[in-house]
């Protein structure tokens, strides 16, 4: 009820593309969806945002007096939090608006308040489009008694709210919009502007691959004009690669702005369609020794279940990340590499559903790599369980004896239990627990070949040095080589494929030319895998 | 007996040329499906592990005769096309592997199934598997772990994950407890064959006693399996874990359908709602294989006929 109470509207420009802003994420602030509408005909307030009090006679001047100060924030309780207000002057709204940019809601600063004209309410009406997992249609729900609590009043007043099933190959039509209108009682030309409104919106969302948009209250002005007063979009990451033009920085869903380290994480999962990599940074601020964890997951729902088992025995969990769906040995590598550099964890664990269909010797070659270029001091218990496992736990705790640190492997009939309480184990082993862990700078150590071969693959590069190969009598590499791109020629080690064909994905990044070179050849492999943006993110942490 | 997968259906593989359709083609193939046709558009001609590739699925149909099931591993965006594909070509199962599909392509796809009468598995799943018979997707990663983890028996399950899909059913192989159908309904919030539709299909299935349900957060699923078991169209024994209990509201843990928004989808009114028709739903996942031989056990002992 909150938002509907404080109200205040007026039209904006419509039919017009506006100069956007950059957006964070698919879940978007409330002025940002007004933008949407507004550019599809839709009535919205009139007004605008500011992120300093100085942009204020600015904002006012749009909006006129008496104004609405709303925070912009994923709440749905604002009013409760202080986060809207009505002023009548100037002083007042600046007052509101300078207090809100100081508020911290959810855990995050707001750093943008919209001022907004008042409008005189007439009567509320709630109009929504949601995605329905059960029929698998969008539906158009309509209410004519507002919406706050859509579910509750669907379910005490089934006379006014209506939902509307719609065919996503035809769209909204006209009629189906109407009796969605009819349904509730309207009647005459409100019932025609609410059919417009509907249609209006649909087609907002349907453009834009709205998982869900809704506007409460859906206002008639005194003067009979439909506004909408609120709005709430969200668009479906995984749509988001079709929508360039809403800037939107990051199609993943939290419950707070991301983290420059989130963003880092994001712009290495973006355009790789091999595997998954989520990552979310779950805790700041805290302290070496606190018993802060980096996660490393694999599987959705088996990386929740090894969540809680950590949990479950007193550790935080710094960050959560899952890397699966056969993800490259490069992808696991670039998110332990990003899980490394939170700078105060006290351990390093992985482990997922413990039974997992990929190869995890992949995973295995990829952790080892990161935790060579880290040196690795905080102790590691990975669980990686399923196909390949013994190779993949060979890999892993043979090639890291010699790291400062202990790495533990394990396999899918070892639980997640058990796999928390080692972690408890080696870290209660660990003599000075606040001890500062140093992160490698720069992020890919140095690599100077004397007569260097290279080639691009997907995502990086590889650099055979080919005076060590020469003198190298094994060439682990070639056999081991997973696509078999590699041959001998000549006593040094070069590729049987095309140039392009390594770059276009015949080369699968599986680390095996640098990892097995440096344990069974003459450690004259490497793969250059860039992480755009974490060379500056750690360079500013350390020297913080 | 099993439910949508055997030995017998011939099988599509959309995207056949690339990394990981190759890689399951061989998976199947040796599990024992019977793998008749690849597609990959303008690569027809080739042949993949002794598969004849052709251009479109439309074409395979032509030269192959009519086709069962097909499964996909193209990349996201090209999924939309693929699926409507297969469907116009007479495919009536689909199993639709590739994570980070669009909704609305889904919504799609959902659409003109309904219309021909078609089924689809997916987004975002490992597929599905009736041990000692065949695989569709990639469920065990390769053949020899998938013989290896699974046997046969007369349990079922269903997951929204596939990791968890894997896990469950290894656990219960190796406590002595067969399958007859695992099953990975997808990670996604929209999905074409979720956990009710599979109950209504193991409910049916003569040579299933008993299902185990892996849930989690977000999506209305659980809820309406419990409307199915209160209305008598789902009739088994129901053993479930409901996964996500420590997430926060409003943030997505990897799978795109676990997300609890505003009051619905929470682990809480799941287990609720599962309990209090009677599904017995245990709070440690390691405790499903005994929660399912406490089940099973007399059952199987009632079957002992009687020698006067």
């Amino acid at each position: 009820m909150v938002d509907n109470a404080l109200c205040h509207c007026d039209i904006g420009s419509p039919g017009r593309a506006t100069n956007r802003s950059k957006v964070i994420m698919a879940r978007l602030h409330e002025y940002h969806g007004k933008q949407l509408l507004r550019e599809a005909g839709f009535a919205v307030p009139k007004g605008q945002v500011v992120r300093s009090q100085g942009e204020v006679p600015a904002a006012l001047a749009i909006s006129g007096l008496p104004a609405v100060v709303k925070a912009q924030a994923w709440t749905t309780s604002r009013a409760a939090q202080g986060a809207i207000a009505i002023a009548d002057n100037a002083g007042d709204v600046t007052a509101a608006a300078a207090r809100m940019l100081s508020l911290k809601i959810g855990g995050f600063d707001v750093t943008e308040v919209l001022i907004e004209e008042k409008v005189d309410i007439n009567r509320e009406f709630y109009a929504g489009i949601v995605v329905d997992d059960a029929n698998k249609t969008p539906v158009v729900i309509f209410s004519s008694i507002g919406g706050s609590g859509i579910e509750e009043l669907a379910r005490k007043y089934p006379k006014n709210v209506s939902k509307t099933p719609v065919d996503v190959r035809f769209g909204l039509r006209e009629y189906e919009a109407r009796e969605a209108v009819r349904k509730t009682g309207v009647t005459g030309s409100l019932q025609n502007e609410l059919t417009k409104a509907l249609l209006t919106l649909y087609r907002v969302a349907r453009q834009w691959e709205a998982r869900s948009a809704e506007i409460n209250p859906l206002v008639l002005r005194g003067d009979g004009k439909l506004v909408a007063c609120d709005c709430r979009i969200t668009v479906d990451d995984s749509a988001v690669f079709r929508h360039p033009e809403l800037k939107i920085e990051i199609a993943r869903e939290f419950g707070r702005p991301p983290t420059a380290l989130d963003k880092i994480a994001w712009s290495v999962e973006k355009d790789d369609y091999r595997g998954t990599f989520y990552f979310i940074e779950m805790a700041r601020g805290y302290k070496k020794g606190e018993g802060f964890i980096g996660f490393h997951g694999a599987g959705g729902g088996g990386s929740m279940m090894s969540m809680d088992a950590l949990v479950k025995r007193g550790y935080t969990i710094a960050n959560f990340t899952d890397t699966s769906g056969n993800p490259p040995a490069s992808k696991v590598y670039r998110a332990a590499k990003i899980i490394l550099s939170q700078p105060n964890i006290d351990g390093y664990f992985g482990s997922g559903s413990g039974v997992a269909s990929q190869e995890q010797f992949h995973s295995a070659r990829g952790l080892v790599k990161a935790f060579w270029e880290e040196n690795l001091s905080i102790p590691a218990v990975i669980r990686l369980g399923g196909n390949g496992e013994d190779k993949a736990i060979q890999i892993l705790t043979e090639y890291t004896k010699n790291l400062p640190a202990p790495v533990e492997g394990y396999k899918k009939d070892d639980t997640a239990d058990f796999c928390a309480q080692r972690m408890q184990k080696l870290l209660e082993a660990q003599p000075d627990k606040a001890a500062p862990r140093q992160m490698a700078l720069p992020v890919t150590p140095d690599f100077t070949a004397k007569d260097p071969y290279s080639f691009e693959t997907p995502t990086g590069k590889v650099v055979l040095d080919h005076a060590l190969c020469r003198e190298c009598q094994t060439k682990s590499c070639v056999q081991t080589c997973v696509p078999q791109i590699l041959k001998n020629q000549d006593g040094v080690v070069v590729l049987n494929i095309s140039r392009e064909d390594a770059k276009a994905g015949k080369c699968i990044e599986c680390l095996a030319c640098e990892v097995e070179c440096r344990i069974g050849g003459n450690s004259g492999g490497r793969v250059i895998l860039p992480i755009p943006g974490l060379e500056e993110y750690r360079a500013k942490i350390m020297g913080a | 007996m099993s439910i949508l997968v055997d030995e017998t259906k011939t099988v599509i593989v959309q995207g056949i040329t690339g990394r990981e359709g190759m890689a399951r083609t061989q998976l199947m193939q040796r599990y024992g499906t019977r793998v008749v046709a690849g597609c990959t558009p303008a690569k027809g001609g080739q042949d993949v592990l002794g598969v004849p590739v052709f251009d479109t699925v439309m074409e395979a149909v032509e030269k192959m005769g009519s086709i069962d099931v097909s499964t996909i591993f193209v990349p996201a965006p090209l999924v939309k096309n693929a699926a409507l594909e297969a469907i116009a070509a007479g495919i009536k199962l689909l199993v639709i592997v590739p994570d980070r599909v669009p909704i609305y392509d889904v919504l799609e796809i959902a659409a003109a199934a309904k219309d021909a009468g078609a089924r689809f598995i997916g987004p975002n799943t490992l597929g599905l598997l009736s041990p000692g018979r065949a695989v569709f997707g990639m469920i065990g990663g390769s053949a020899s772990s998938a013989k290896d983890w699974f046997l046969p028996g007369r349990v079922g399950v269903t997951s929204r994950s596939g990791g968890i899909t894997s896990s469950i059913a290894y656990y219960l192989s190796r406590a002595g407890i067969g399958l007859s159908t695992i099953i990975h309904v997808g990670g996604d919030g929209i999905i074409g064959t979720d956990h009710p539709a599979v109950m209504e299909l193991f409910e049916s299935d003569p040579d299933t006693d008993c299902v185990v349900m892996f849930g989690e957060i977000g999506t209305s699923q659980e809820e309406r399996v419990a409307d199915l078991i209160a209305s008598g169209k789902f009739t088994k024994p129901l053993v479930a874990y409901i996964g996500g209990k420590g997430a926060q509201s409003g943030t997505r843990f990897s799978h795109a359908g676990a997300i609890i928004e505003g009051d619905r989808g929470t682990h809480d009114g799941k287990v609720k709602r599962l309990r209090e028709v009677g599904a017995t739903v245990v709070d440690n996942f390691g405790d499903i294989p005994d929660a399912v031989k406490t089940i099973i056990r007399p059952m199987e002992t009632a079957k002992i006929p009687i020698i006067e």
